[in-house]
């Protein structure tokens, strides 16, 4: 099976078709599901930690666990198919239509944290002349790292497609400010196997 | 798009980065609803803090809401009964209130980013990337 990103760009590839399809499948939700958790407990948010970004957020599935878990959130997402979707199950956080490699559109300390599923490694995608990689990893996590409160976290599940993908987004993060890594679950499944970043832009205040 | 959103959102455009100007954006030819959803007032004690009061009433007098307090109401405590109007009043302003369709001018480079059925669109077109 070919990896979408292979196929087209985001916008083009999540069209009203393959967004429905991809949202009403049992199959995606529970993976989505599980990483959502799964990113959620490597957060580990202090119970007053609230207002969270979720980059990429698709047709809400995410967001629909935040919602549950009793946080705020704010959803971006380069699809319209896919917004519309998220708009039509009447997910509770607000929807940005916005590509996350042109940079974030908050003001500093905005979120307690930020999570993103399956999204970020379209950030190396290179689909047009304009989108240089190189430039959109540096933009996204720069405006990723304002966005933030200092201490607030980042937990993003990606696929990279390889060992230079990996190198360059975490590269990309560090020179950001962010500190952190990759944790691999399930590693020597070839099926199973997740990549998750886990970045902190800076220290909490109260911490210094 | 929440009221609450609008104290945080800002030009995306690189150049304005650095820009005072970019933030609050000025809002105009807005469509509001108001939505019935749960009040959490701890969630709205601890926004509090993070608020830029004169962007939120500088927002609603685009909107159209000119009564707002002058200053920021400080140290709340959500467990407390006598701040539960104040709270509520909040509720109402940054959750319920939301714009479904409008317009968004950055001050500073003068780029309109356009609200449509309830979402943003801060797409930049590629000259601006
Ligand atoms: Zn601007």
């Amino acid at each position: 099976m070919s990896r979408p990103e292979q196929l087209a760009p985001p916008e083009v590839f999540y069209n009203e078709d393959e967004s429905q399809k991809y949202t009403a499948s049992t199959r995606v939700q529970h993976i989505q599901a599980k990483m959502t958790f799964r990113a959620l407990e490597l957060l580990n948010l202090s119970p007053t930690e609230h207002f969270i970004l979720d980059i990429g957020c698709g047709s809400g599935l995410s967001g629909e666990i935040l919602t549950e878990e009793g946080y705020q959130w704010v959803g971006m997402d380069i699809s319209p198919s896919m917004l519309a979707v998220a708009l039509n199950r009447e997910v509770e956080g607000d929807l940005f239509l916005s590509d996350m490699g042109t940079g974030i559109p908050f003001r500093p300390g905005t979120f307690d944290a930020a999570i993103s599923i399956s999204a970020i490694q379209w950030l190396c995608n290179a689909d047009t002349a304009n989108n240089d990689p190189k430039t959109r990893l540096k933009r996204f996590f720069n405006t990723l790292y304002g966005s933030l409160k200092r201490g607030g976290k980042f937990v993003a599940q990606f696929y990279p497609a390889n060992d230079e993908q990996l190198t360059s987004i975490t590269s990309a993060a560090k020179v950001a400010g962010f500190g952190g890594g990759v944790v691999i679950d399930d590693q020597d499944s070839k099926k199973n196997k997740k990549y998750y970043l886990v970045l902190t832009a800076g220290q909490a205040e109260n911490q210094v | 798009m929440k009221f609450l959103t609008t104290n945080f959102v800002r030009c995306p455009i690189s150049k304005c980065d650095n820009s005072l100007k970019a933030f609050p954006l000025q809002y105009k030819n807005c469509e509001l609803i108001q939505e019935e959803l749960e009040f959490n007032p701890e969630f709205l004690a601890n926004i509090l803090d993070r608020l830029n009061w004169e962007a939120i009433i500088a927002v609603a007098g685009d909107l159209g809401n000119d009564s707002l307090p002058p200053t920021k109401p400080e140290n709340v405590d959500p467990k407390d009964p006598e701040n539960e109007q104040l709270l509520k009043d909040l509720h109402t302003l940054l959750i319920e209130t939301q714009i479904t369709e409008g317009e968004m001018h950055c001050g500073e480079c003068g780029h309109i980013y356009y609200i449509k059925s309830s979402i943003p669109n801060f797409l930049l077109p590629p000259h601006l990337v």
